[in-house]
C-alpha cells in the first residue's frame, strides 16, 4: 500500500511538473460533496490530469473508469488501476445479454464515492467533443443528488499527440464548471446535448484551435 | 571604500546584498505607507492603475533578488540547478502560448531533455567555449532537422522560428546568470551579484520615471508605458550604481559604470521585445490564460536577466581575455 501511494505521489508531481495541472474552480468549489466529473477525452493522459488538479484529500475518494479487458490485461497495469487509482473496471463487450454495463458505476456511486467519466467513450483529437453516450443520463436519472460537474481539459494533445510516448511540457488546465441537472420533463437527447455544450462553454477563449 | 576593500570576496558579496535587501525593504514599507494617504476621488481610478504597476515592477525585483540569493547561497551546483529549473518552467510557459503542431514533437523533446540539461552541464563544468556555441550552433541545425524529419511543411519556418527563439531566451540567456556566478576571473570570483544589484537599480529607476514622467511612448502600440526617456533614466541610474559598486568589480569606476549601462540597457530593451511578443500571442501576462490559481507568470519576471545576462557575460569576458 505504501508503495502506490509513492507511486501515486510520484505521478501526481510528473503531472504537475510537466503540465501544471492547475485546477480552475469556476463554476464551485472543491468539496468532498460526492459528484460525477464529466470531461472531454483527448489523450490518455487525460485521468491522470485531473487527479493531479484535484486536491489530495478529494483524490482518494474519486474513481476513474477502466477499460477491464485492457487494464486488466498484465499484472502490472491491473497493480495501476487498482492499488494507485482504484479505478472502477467496466466491461466493453457484454457477457450475456441482460448484464448491465453500469453495473459497476451505480456500486460505486452508492458507496458514497465520486466519479470521472470521459462520455465520448472514446478519444477524440477533433478539439470539440463527439456526441455524448446515454450513460451520463442513466447515472444522473439513478443519483439526482449526485451532482454533475462539466470539465474541460484544455491543452492536453499537444503534451502527448497519439503515438508519442514521451510527453512535452506544456502548460495545462483543467476547468470545471458549474454543476448541471436533469431538469424535469428533459428527455435524454436534449439532456446529453446540453451536458456536451456544458463542458465546451469551459473552454479558455481562443485556444480552441 | 578602503574598509570594502579589505573584505574578502564572500563578505563583500554579502554586504551587498545586505543593501540591496535593506533597500528594497525600505522602497515596500515606503510605498505601503505612501499608499496610505489620501486621494481625492477622481484621481483615485488613475492612481490605483499606477499603484498596480508599480507593485507589479517592485514585485519583479523583489523575486529576482531573493532568486540570485538563493543562487549565491547555494554555490555553484545550487545556482546552476536553480536556473536550470527556472530554464525548464520559462520554457514551457513560453511553448505553451505557441501554436505548437503534431510534427513538432520531437524538436520540442530535443530542446527540453537534451538541450537544455546539456547546457546546465557545461555551465556547471565551466566549458565556457562549448556553452556559448550549443544552443546558437548545434541546437539551431538539431531542431530543424528533427522537424524536417517529422515531414510536416506547413509553416516550417514560422514554427521553427518559434522555438529556436524560445530556446535562445529561455535557455541559452538564462543560462549566463548562474555562468557569471561561475566566471573565474582572477581574485574575482562569484561577482555576478554585481549584475543583479546594478539590473535592479536600473529597473527600479525606470519604474519611478515611469509613472512620475508623462511621455509619449515610442511603441503605444506594443507597451503604453515604455519610453525612451525612462530607458535612459534607467540605464543612468544602473550605471550610477555600477560606479558606485566597482569595489566589488574587477573594473575601475568608468568601466563598471559602462558596463553597468550597457547590462542594464539591453536587459530593459529586452523587457519591451517580450512585450511584443506578448502582444504577439495576444495575452497580457505570461503564464496561464485563464489565470485563476497558481499560475506565475515567470517569464514576466526574468525576461529582463534573460537578455542582459549573455551581453554582460560575453563583455566582460571578452574584457578578460584581451587585458590577460
Amino acid at each position: 500500500m505504501v508503495l502506490a501511494e509513492i507511486t501515486g505521489l510520484f505521478l501526481s508531481s510528473l503531472a504537475r511538473l510537466i503540465t501544471g495541472a492547475q485546477g480552475h474552480w469556476k463554476g464551485c468549489p472543491p468539496t468532498s460533496e460526492q459528484r460525477i466529473y464529466f470531461a472531454n477525452h483527448q489523450s490518455h493522459f487525460d485521468w491522470v490530469l485531473i487527479w493531479a488538479s484535484l486536491p489530495g484529500e478529494l483524490r482518494a475518494r474519486t474513481r476513474p473508469i477502466a477499460a477491464r479487458d485492457y487494464w486488466t490485461s498484465t499484472k502490472l497495469k491491473t497493480w495501476i488501476t487498482t492499488a494507485v487509482f482504484n479505478a472502477v473496471y467496466v466491461s466493453r463487450t457484454r457477457a450475456t445479454p441482460d448484464e448491465d454495463p453500469l453495473e459497476p458505476l451505480v456500486e460505486t456511486l452508492q458507496n458514497g464515492d465520486s466519479l470521472v467519466i470521459f462520455p465520448e467513450g472514446t478519444r477524440s483529437n477533433k478539439g470539440t467533443p463527439q456526441p455524448f453516450k446515454a450513460g451520463l443520463y442513466h447515472l444522473s436519472e439513478q443519483f439526482p443528488d449526485v451532482q454533475l460537474i462539466p470539465t474541460w481539459i484544455d491543452n492536453v494533445q499537444r503534451v502527448m499527440p497519439k503515438g508519442e510516448v514521451v510527453p512535452v511540457p506544456i502548460l495545462c488546465t483543467v476547468t470545471f464548471g458549474a454543476p448541471i441537472r436533469i431538469e424535469p420533463g428533459e428527455d435524454k437527447r436534449a439532456f446529453l446535448e446540453r451536458a456536451r455544450a456544458a463542458v465546451v462553454a469551459l473552454r479558455p477563449g481562443g485556444s480552441g484551435q | 571604500m578602503r574598509w570594502l576593500k579589505s573584505l574578502n570576496s564572500g563578505e563583500q558579496v554579502a554586504f551587498l546584498f545586505v543593501v540591496l535587501f535593506g533597500a528594497l525593504l525600505l522602497v515596500s514599507i515606503g510605498s505601503v505607507l505612501w499608499s496610505l494617504r489620501e486621494r481625492p476621488e477622481e484621481e483615485q481610478e488613475a492612481w490605483q492603475a499606477r499603484w498596480a504597476r508599480f507593485r507589479h515592477e517592485l514585485n519583479m525585483v523583489w523575486v529576482g533578488a531573493c532568486l540570485f540569493w538563493a543562487a549565491w547561497v547555494s554555490g555553484p551546483v545550487g545556482a546552476t540547478l536553480l536556473f536550470a529549473v527556472f530554464s525548464f518552467l520559462a520554457f514551457r510557459e513560453f511553448i505553451t502560448l505557441l501554436h505548437t503542431r503534431r510534427a513538432d514533437h520531437r524538436g520540442l523533446i530535443i530542446s527540453f531533455f537534451v538541450i537544455l540539461p546539456l547546457q546546465y552541464v557545461l555551465v556547471g563544468t565551466r566549458h565556457f567555449d562549448l556553452f556559448s556555441v550549443l544552443i546558437p550552433v548545434y541546437g539551431f541545425l538539431a531542431i530543424p532537422v528533427a522537424s524536417a524529419l517529422a515531414d510536416d511543411p506547413g509553416r516550417f519556418l514560422e514554427r521553427n522560428a518559434k522555438i529556436q527563439w524560445g530556446i535562445m531566451v529561455c535557455v541559452y540567456g538564462l543560462s549566463h546568470a548562474p555562468a557569471l556566478l561561475l566566471l573565474d576571473i582572477p581574485k574575482y570570483q562569484g561577482r555576478g551579484a554585481f549584475l543583479l544589484a546594478v539590473l535592479a537599480c536600473g529597473q527600479i529607476a525606470q519604474a519611478i520615471a515611469t509613472s512620475r514622467f508623462r511621455a509619449k511612448p515610442v511603441a503605444r502600440r506594443i507597451s503604453r508605458s515604455f519610453t525612451m526617456k525612462a530607458w535612459w533614466i534607467g540605464a543612468f541610474a544602473a550605471a550610477f550604481a555600477g560606479a558606485l559598486l566597482y569595489w566589488i568589480t574587477p573594473f575601475k569606476a568608468g568601466q563598471a559604470a559602462i558596463a553597468a549601462f550597457v547590462a542594464a540597457g539591453c536587459g530593459s530593451f529586452g523587457a519591451f521585445v517580450m512585450q511584443a511578443l506578448k502582444r504577439d500571442a495576444g495575452i497580457n501576462a505570461w503564464g496561464n490564460r485563464s489565470a485563476i490559481t497558481g499560475a506565475v507568470g515567470l517569464l514576466d519576471r526574468i525576461a529582463v536577466m534573460c537578455f542582459a545576462a549573455p551581453v554582460f557575460f560575453h563583455s566582460v569576458r571578452w574584457y578578460f581575455r584581451a587585458a590577460t
